[in-house]
Formats: structure tokens, C-alpha cells, sequence
């Protein structure tokens, strides 16, 4: 019930993006069970037009356009959920700690990700995947890595407002440890901020591995995936082809939905 | 005013301090490639001697500081070492290929700054009106879009439905300035959409800021109309704001202009930068991504400078 009552209040933006999210959350679950084809099966010729075998056409080896769009929303948005999620562990757990403990150990942290801030992120992400190579796994430790450093400049700052309060400073005296301080005593008072961020951030991460996608950095062929989809099937737009701009758009109808979303929350607590 | 130029000269020394540490990091994640360089450019079949032969021509039996002095030392030059993947020395590759980046950003810069801060002031001026709210989703639409898919579109009705601007902004050195402006115009409307819309919301939200603060109430009761307020009251306290929200986004643009470039076909920076990658031609890589610093750096230093110098409080500020 309550979460109807919330779901009514909503702007009708809000809403727009709720549902959306649930469809999209929806074929990354439900995916492999009501798509016609697999995702690497080869079903007709190469860039066949749309029809009722196959839907959106094929793609550029003859696989089924469809299918392929509805397993890259499990394949993309999977690895974006993942990366945000290590980026705020890392980041989250690095500024909390630093806030608490303060000293030379904060010191240190924030002018070191400060240096690396001065790298724009994009790029900081080409340069660790030359070096690393672009397999899935280092995919997603780059993203996280570069990414935690602006969740760590975040957390840190909100919690700076909270690590100065009494009970703060009881629980010091009590004599607890470093894990209760930022466990129970900081993370309860500052995950509204957060989980506002974690929206913004997996936007970003989300946009970010389908731009390496797209530049051919990211997700690695055969998996179905939004911005390899477009890059793969770009040559079709000259003809005046509609198909490759529908995995663009997948991407760009989350990333507004998230966006919708996180704007209404953060519009209730202003 | 000697004191602006003391803490001005502090924000210069600050920037050049980090700059070097920012290269040191970048040479440093070279150096942590599994196996090394050598063993890298020849493969698991190489014999001893050739590894060897190649760490010499390399340098790479040296101690790591001196590499890294002597790669300062020769970038600072303009020498970048030569590429791995074809042997020419870096600094060629990227010769004419930075000057077509830096056209392509100003060029944006250029149509995109003066758009952006008047959509913004006039968002704030009539706040929650129907402009507002208008301008508002579109926007928020736009800084989701991927710039691929806006750019496509772009292609889609200028270039296929509509022959008007050409698809592939493929210049020649020797194009005049005008082809040079008219092949560039998609990728610049592209980025332009894309910096566009979030410079305006970050604008719009500075102004609305500032217009909470007791002076504009106190102004607010004299009678005076809204744009008065906002131009006369509001907006000389807003510049350092707004400068600082361009140059957020102008920094934005240089990694919207790698894929940008990609989708163009347009021969600049960030074109280089992504084949470079996937060759893993990390002397190339390294020095594309040393310049994209250095860029960086540079336009947030600039903003600190602007906003401190029309704003005198922030010369106390600790």
C-alpha cells in the first residue's frame, strides 16, 4: 500500500521513469525466456530487413536484431550495476573511513584522488584498458576504479558533516571500533545522499561503458550489447536505416528514466 | 591587486605541481603492464637476445626514474618518442591531428557558451513557468542521450534524408577555413546539444542559488521586477558560478569529442587516442593522454583564475 500511495504522489515523470526501469528490469531477468532467437545463433543473411521471422531484421552477421536488443539489456546494464556497485564499495568504504579517522590517512587519500580527478575519466578508462587489456573483468575494475574516486569526494564530504555530531563523538568514547563507527554510526545518517548518487553514478557509468561499447573498448563481441549493436550496424544509417539508432535509443530511454527518477528524489528532499 | 596576482601565481604553481604528478601517475600505470614493454611488442616466441636488444633500443634497462625524467625532459620538447605500431615519432602523429581537436572544441565552445548561459538566465527568470519546465526535460533528455545517438540522428536528417551537411567531416590540410567550418558543423551541433543542456541546468540552478540569498529578498520587497533583479543583482554575483560550470562542461567536451570523432570519421585527437588503444600503442596512448590532462587542467585552472578575480572574497578564502 505504501508503495502505491509514494508511486501516486510522484511527478508524472517520476512515474514515466518507474515504469520504464521495470520494463527494462523485466527483459534483463526475463530475457533468454521470451526471445525467438539466441543471442549468437545465426538466423538469416547479413542486414535483412525487418520481418515477421525476424523482427528488427539482422544484424551485420546474420543474427537476430530482437533478440540481440533484449539479451544487451541484461548484458549492459549487468556489467554497468556491477561496476557502479564495486565503485561504491570501494569509494564509499575509502571516504567513510578517511572522514572517521581523519589525519594523515585522509590527508593522503584525498590530495592522491585529487591527482587522479585531473585525468578526465574517459580517458583515464583508455588509458588503464591499453595497459590491462580489455577483457570483461578489467572492464569493469577500470570503470569502478576511475568512477570511485568521485564517489569517494562525495561521501567523504557528506560525512564530514556527520562525523563532528555527539553521537559521533559517544560512540568514539564509548570506545568502539572502526567498522561499528562507520557501520552503524555514520552509514544510517548519510545513505540518503548515496543511494541519490548511486542513480547519477550508474547513468554515468551505464553512458560511459556503452561510449567504450561503441568505440569497440568495452563489451567484447559475441555478447549482444547496446553501443557494439550501433557500431556494428552504423553502416546501415547511410541508407537511411532506422534499426541501428534502436539500441542507441535503449540506452538513452534508461538513462532519462534513472534520471527522472532520481530528479523527483531529489527534489522531495529539497 | 597584488595581492590577486600572489594568489594567482600560487593557482599557477598548484596546476604545474599537479600536472607533474598527473604524468608521473600516467608513466607509472605504463610501467605496471604485465611482463614489459618488450615482451609486449614481441610476443611469448621472442629469444632472449631480441628481448634483450629491444629493452637496450627501449631503455628500458634503465632505472625508472631516469626513463621517466627523460620522457619529461623529451615531451617537454615536443618529442614523444616514437610508436610502436608504426615506428613514426609520436609527436608527427599528433601534430595537424591537435590542431582539428582544438578547432572542433572551440568552435563548439564558441556557439554553445553564450546558448547555453542565456537559456539558463532565462530559466531561472521565470522559474516553474511553462518554458521552464519545457526547457527542463528537454534537457534532462539530452545529458542522457549517448552523444553516438545523437549524432547519428544528426547524420540521419542533415546527411541522408536531407543532403545538407556532410556525414564524414573528413578535412583536408589544405581546406579553407569556410569548408572547414561547414564539414565540422555536425560533429559541432553534436557536442554543442550534448554540453548544452547541462551547462544550461547547472547555470540555471547557480542563478536560482544565488536568488535565496536576503539581498535579492530585500530587493525583491523595493518592487523591483524579476529581470531587473536578475540582471542587475543577481548576475555580477553569478559569473564565478557560471564561469566555473563552463568550465566544467568545456572540460566534458574533451572526452565528448573521442566518440564524437568516431562517429564522424573527423581526424583528431581522440580518433588517434582509440586506435591507439586498441593496437595498444601505449607510447601513443600515453602522450594523447597527457595532452587531454594537460587540457584539462589548464581550463580549471583559467576558471579558478576568472572566478577569483571578479569575485575579491574569494581572495580570503583559505
Amino acid at each position: 500500500m505504501n508503495i502505491l500511495t509514494v508511486f501516486k504522489q510522484m511527478s508524472w515523470t517520476a512515474r514515466l521513469g518507474i515504469i520504464l526501469i521495470a520494463l527494462y528490469a523485466f527483459m534483463a531477468v526475463f530475457g533468454p525466456y521470451i526471445t525467438p532467437y539466441s543471442e549468437t545463433q545465426i538466423v538469416g543473411g547479413e542486414y535483412d530487413p525487418w520481418s515477421a521471422q525476424t523482427w528488427l531484421g539482422t544484424d551485420n552477421l546474420g543474427r537476430d536484431m530482437f533478440s540481440r536488443l533484449i539479451f544487451g539489456a541484461r548484458n549492459t546494464i549487468g556489467i554497468a550495476l556491477l561496476s557502479t556497485f564495486l565503485a561504491f564499495v570501494i569509494g564509499g568504504v575509502l571516504g567513510l573511513v578517511a572522514a572517521t579517522v581523519g589525519g594523515w590517512f585522509e590527508a593522503v587519500l584525498s590530495r592522491i584522488v585529487d591527482m587522479l580527478m585531473s585525468v578526465p575519466q574517459l580517458i583515464g578508462a583508455l588509458l588503464l584498458l591499453t595497459i590491462f587489456g580489455t577483457s570483461l573483468l578489467n572492464l569493469v575494475f577500470v570503470i569502478a576504479l576511475v568512477d570511485s574516486t568521485r564517489i569517494y569526494r562525495l561521501a567523504k564530504s557528506v560525512a564530514m558533516n556527520v562525523v563532528v555530531t555527539d553521537y559521533m563523538e559517544a560512540a568514539r568514547v564509548r570506545g568502539e571500533g572502526l567498522v561499528w563507527l562507520v557501520m552503524f554510526e555514520l552509514l544510517p545518517n548519510v545513505k540518503a545522499p548515496l543511494i541519490a548518487e548511486f542513480g547519477l553514478r550508474f547513468c554515468f557509468v551505464f553512458l560511459t561503458i556503452s561510449s567504450l561499447s561503441f568505440l569497440g573498448l568495452g563489451l567484447q563481441p559475441p555478447m549482444a550489447d547496446w553501443g557494439s549493436m550501433v557500431r556494428e550496424n552504423a553502416s546501415l544509417i547511410s541508407f537511411g536505416d532506422l534499426t541501428p539508432l534502436i539500441p542507441a535509443a535503449a540506452i538513452g530511454v534508461l538513462a532519462i528514466a534513472v534520471n527522472f527518477v532520481v530528479d523527483w528524489f531529489l527534489a522531495q528532499r529539497r | 591587486m597584488g595581492m590577486l596576482y600572489q594568489v594567482i601565481l600560487r593557482r599557477v604553481f598548484i596546476g604545474v605541481v599537479t600536472l607533474f604528478c598527473v604524468s608521473a601517475i600516467i608513466f607509472a600505470a605504463v610501467q605496471m603492464l604485465p611482463g614489459d614493454m618488450a615482451q609486449q611488442i614481441l610476443g611469448q616466441s621472442a629469444t632472449p637476445e631480441t628481448l634483450s636488444a629491444l629493452r637496450h633500443e627501449l631503455g628500458l634497462d634503465q632505472s625508472p626514474l631516469t626513463r621517466y625524467l627523460h620522457w619529461v625532459y623529451g615531451s617537454l620538447h615536443g618529442d614523444f618518442g616514437t610508436s610502436l605500431s608504426n615506428g613514426r615519432p609520436v609527436a608527427e602523429m599528433i601534430g595537424q591531428r591537435m590542431v582539428n581537436t582544438l578547432f572542433l572544441a572551440s568552435y563548439t565552445a564558441l556557439i554553445a557558451v553564450p546558448l547555453a548561459v542565456t537559456l539558463g538566465l532565462f530559466a531561472a527568470l521565470y522559474k516553474d513557468s511553462l518554458y521552464d519546465r519545457f526547457v527542463n526535460v528537454i534537457s534532462l533528455a539530452a545529458v542522457s542521450l549517448p552523444e553516438f545517438f545523437i549524432g547519428y540522428i544528426l547524420i540521419l536528417m542533415f546527411s541522408v534524408t536531407y543532403s545538407v551537411f556532410p556525414s564524414i567531416a573528413d578535412v583536408p590540410a589544405s581546406a579553407s577555413f569556410f569548408d572547414r567550418l561547414y564539414s565540422a558543423f555536425l560533429p559541432v551541433l553534436t557536442l554543442t546539444m550534448v554540453i548544452t543542456a547541462h551547462m544550461m541546468r547547472m547555470t540555471r540552478v547557480a542563478v536560482l542559488d544565488l536568488l535565496m540569498l536576503p539581498y535579492i529578498e530585500m530587493a525583491k520587497l523595493k518592487g523591483l521586477s524579476r529581470f531587473k533583479i536578475v540582471i542587475r543583482h543577481a548576475l555580477p554575483n553569478a559569473w564565478a558560478p557560471i564561469v566555473n560550470v563552463v568550465a566544467v562542461n568545456l572540460a566534458y567536451l574533451i572526452t565528448g569529442v573521442v566518440v564524437v570523432e568516431v562517429v564522424f570519421v573527423y581526424p583528431g585527437l581522440g580518433q588517434l587516442m582509440v586506435d591507439s588503444v586498441v593496437k595498444r600503442d601505449f607510447m601513443v596512448v600515453q602522450a594523447c593522454c597527457c595532452i587531454f590532462a594537460v587540457v584539462y587542467i589548464s581550463i580549471n585552472l583559467l576558471a579558478d583564475i576568472i572566478s577569483i578575480s571578479t569575485n575579491p572574497r574569494l581572495l580570503h578564502r583559505k
